[in-house]
């Protein structure tokens, strides 16, 4: 086999600079373990000169957040014609924008939470009193706020009762200019991976999360042991095709590539639900797609060895 | 893709937890999780984050070329003792060296009574695990170190937190808190004070209160720990007397060369009582068996031949005109409501932002604006120091932190907008440690 250089890029400037540096080091890890030829990058002023003046095979973007998951980076690699893995610009910008994404896909007929975008200046402009209070009822409570970017469950919260809306808003803000509110479904919170492979994107074994606080935070995300998962996910077979489904249509109708991550709920009555969707999946320790590969039989090393070979194929 | 034959069933049926031992952990790790606050600094280390976080020294003002030299006569002339194992006390010149640096601030010590650590931490480490038992109660100035509220954590004793003002630890409020426990039936186990250039308030003890903060704690029976690492950081090369200088019985004296050489050498030292000392001895020999004789044997050398005084004083030039530039820039930028303090020595100041903004809240925001800093929430055992925050200005050159200023303020005007349009907000939870990792900037 040829020996191929790819690089991976972590790290950034964004708020997931920490989780994109620990995926990047164990995704470089996976990938010499499966015989290439890989060097760790930060995405920072050196970046564009070191993709002209040493041109990988490939990169591997493993950078959360920001300019790595909205198309920025991409249009770089784009422009400079360097092959990469995963989506690209024009695709990322629409996943990474969360109400665009259940929009898009809402109209698809995904079932996907109820939900309204709020940027922070409709509050300053109509008066934050009455925007809640429209806001509560059209969605009631309790109600999801997240950025409207960004992930890592940064700025994300549940909120129960309309007391704590005003600093749940604030919290939200302060990582993003617009909120996105949404119905809150309970259920089985469930994450599926999908790898693009020469029969098409193919979902892996979904993980089912159950976090010991009741919440997927930050804390939940990355503290080994602070929350259990099942791989595969403890569903009836015909609810586990209906999730497998919903993360194949997600990454086919925002054309998706390569690899995706669809994050959904699975209400105890009712369609599966669409979430969100990651166009850069984190692969950390306490990561959800490296369980789904090692449940699916394989490595990180081989899928993104598979991956990286694709994207030099269709440069 | 490489498919695989056949799909495998779960590793652990009935569940994967990520953390095999997650049973086998003591209570003392129940705080030691992921924080998105310690994420976020990780951002701070990059080139476009002013951070005015973290509390390194400028290491910039060394003389490395002849320093290096001066490590490389280590291995030379000394290489089979300095690279050998040592007395978990230390080596004795170093302790005499020791001994000289204290006088500066009016200690008389004797080198049989001083203890070589790992940096000061090692010893408050140390001081703690002798003296405390689990819901043990110790006494910290308000705010207090955030090293040393996660050393007291991690050995379960309890905070109580004293009142500062302008001039330091309000003796006043020693006594109502010493009352107050007594009335529970406690006794503290000791007093933790950073009387000098205080991290991260920035203020200092006033000379006529340590004699009567000395008097309390003595008719109380409470052991004073006093934690002097910024003390000849004065920036007009003023010093204080030490407490210990004015109480030998009942104060144990943790000392650092962190600040006034390199926090790389991990050198620091506690001056204890004799009894005290010979616990700390036995208790150092178990942590760490021995200090390293290496970097003893840098700094001895580094004492001995070295214009250490002369580095000082280019310490204190140097943080003298980056505590200005920032003390301008706050009075230029920083909108109405804000106040903090003007050190006259030491890494920090203590701002506080006007009524009902967060300063753990907004951090992401800075964070955005490619500026960093410490919550103030860090620096508490409980749920304080919502409206403070720590500015370090011992890092970035004057430019970078009047810059890093400027973009606080533009921070600070957005979370006023938000306030405007939201009204009061209380704070929100968040997870895990709320302070930096020693390297960052």
């Amino acid at each position: 086999m040829i020996e191929r250089t790819v690089a991976v890029l972590s790290g950034g400037l964004s708020h997931e600079r920490d989780v994109s540096i620990r995926s990047g080091r164990r995704l470089a890890a996976a990938l010499r373990d499966a015989g290439l030829y890989v060097e760790e990058w930060d995405a920072d002023g050196a970046l564009v000169s070191r993709l002209r003046s040493q041109r990988p095979d490939a990169v591997v973007v493993a950078l959360h957040g920001g300019a790595g998951e909205n198309g920025a980076v991409q249009s770089v690699l784009e422009m400079l014609g360097v092959p990469y893995v995963g989506t690209d610009a024009a695709a990322c910008r629409q996943a990474f924008d969360k109400p665009t994404a259940k929009a898009r896909l809402a109209g698809a007929g995904l079932a996907t939470p109820d939900w309204v975008a709020l940027p922070h200046s409709i509050f300053r402009e109509l008066g934050a009193q009455s925007v809640l209070e429209a806001l509560v009822a059209r969605l009631g409570l309790p109600l999801m706020l997240k950025p409207d970017q960004g992930g890592s469950a940064l700025g994300a919260q549940v909120v129960r009762s309309e007391a704590e809306l005003p600093t749940a808003m604030v919290g939200c803000l302060a990582y993003a200019d617009t909120v996105l509110a949404e119905r809150f479904v309970p259920g089985v919170e469930v994450a599926v991976t999908v790898i693009e492979t020469e029969q098409g994107p193919q979902a892996l074994p979904a993980v089912e999360i159950a976090p010991e606080s009741g919440v997927y935070d930050f804390a939940a995300r990355y503290t080994a042991g602070f929350t259990t998962f099942h791989c595969p996910a403890r569903l009836e077979p015909a609810v586990a095709k209906s999730v497998a489904d919903l993360a194949i249509r997600a990454h086919t109708v925002l054309g998706l590539r390569d690899v995706s991550r669809t994050d959904a709920i699975v209400p105890q009555h009712g369609p599966v639900q669409f979430l969100e969707v990651n166009v850069s999946p984190g692969l950390t320790e306490t990561s959800l797609l490296p369980m789904s590969v090692e449940v699916y039989g394989s490595t990180m090393g081989a899928v993104f060895r598979d991956l990286v070979e694709r994207a030099i194929a269709r440069a | 893709m490489t498919t695989p034959t056949t799909q495998r069933e779960p590793a652990i049926t009935g569940g994967r937890s990520l953390d095999r031992h997650l049973s086998r952990y003591a209570r003392r790790t129940a705080g030691m999780t992921a924080s998105e606050i310690r994420a976020l600094f990780a951002v701070a280390s990059r080139p476009e984050v002013v951070s005015l976080a973290g509390g390194m020294p400028h290491l910039g003002a060394l003389p490395l070329e002849s320093l290096a030299a001066e490590v490389q006569d280590v291995v030379n002339a000394d290489g089979l003792t300095a690279l050998q194992y040592g007395s978990a006390q230390g080596m004795q010149p170093l302790r005499e060296q020791i001994c000289e640096v204290m006088a500066l601030e009016g200690i008389r010590a004797h080198a049989d009574d001083v203890v070589v650590t790992v940096g000061s931490q090692s010893a408050l480490d140390m001081v703690t695990r002798i003296f405390c038992d689990p819901g043990d109660v110790v006494l910290a100035e308000a705010p207090s170190y955030v090293g040393a509220l996660g050393t007291f954590s991690a050995y379960q004793a309890k905070v109580v937190h004293i009142e500062m003002d302008e001039a330091g630890l309000v003796p006043a409020a020693l006594r109502e808190a010493l009352a107050a426990l007594a009335a529970q039936g406690r006794r503290p186990k000791f007093l933790y004070t950073i009387p000098n250039f205080h991290n991260p308030a920035g203020v200092t003890l006033a000379v006529h209160r340590r004699a009567e903060i000395l008097d309390i704690c003595a008719a109380a029976d409470v052991l004073v720990i006093e934690d002097n690492p910024y003390g000849l950081l004065g920036f007009d090369g003023q010093t204080y007397p030490a407490l210990r200088s004015m109480e030998s019985d009942n104060v144990v004296y943790l000392g650092s060369f962190s600040k006034t050489f390199a926090p790389g050498l991990r050198v620091g030292w506690a001056l204890a009582p004799h009894a005290v000392r010979e616990k700390l001895v036995l208790a150092a020999e178990s942590a760490t068996l021995c200090p390293p004789a290496f970097t003893q044997s840098v700094v001895s050398r580094y004492l001995a031949l070295h214009d250490w005084k002369g580095q000082i004083k280019a310490y204190q030039e140097a943080y003298r005109e980056r505590r200005d530039a920032m003390l301008t820039a706050l009075e230029q930028y920083l909108p109405d409501g804000c106040r903090w303090t003007r050190p006259d020595g030491g890494f920090y100041v203590w701002l506080t932002v006007p009524e009902s903004l967060d300063t753990k809240a907004m951090l992401p925001r800075a964070v955005t604006a490619r500026v960093a800093y410490v919550p103030g929430t860090a620096f508490y055992g409980q749920p304080q120091g919502g409206r403070q925050m720590r500015l370090s200005f011992c890092y970035p050159t004057p430019e970078r932190i009047r810059e890093g200023v400027r973009r606080l303020a533009g921070v600070l005007a957005g979370e006023l907008e938000l306030l405007n349009t939201f009204g009061s907000v209380h704070q929100r939870p968040l997870s895990g440690p709320h302070a930096p990792a020693p390297d960052t900037a």
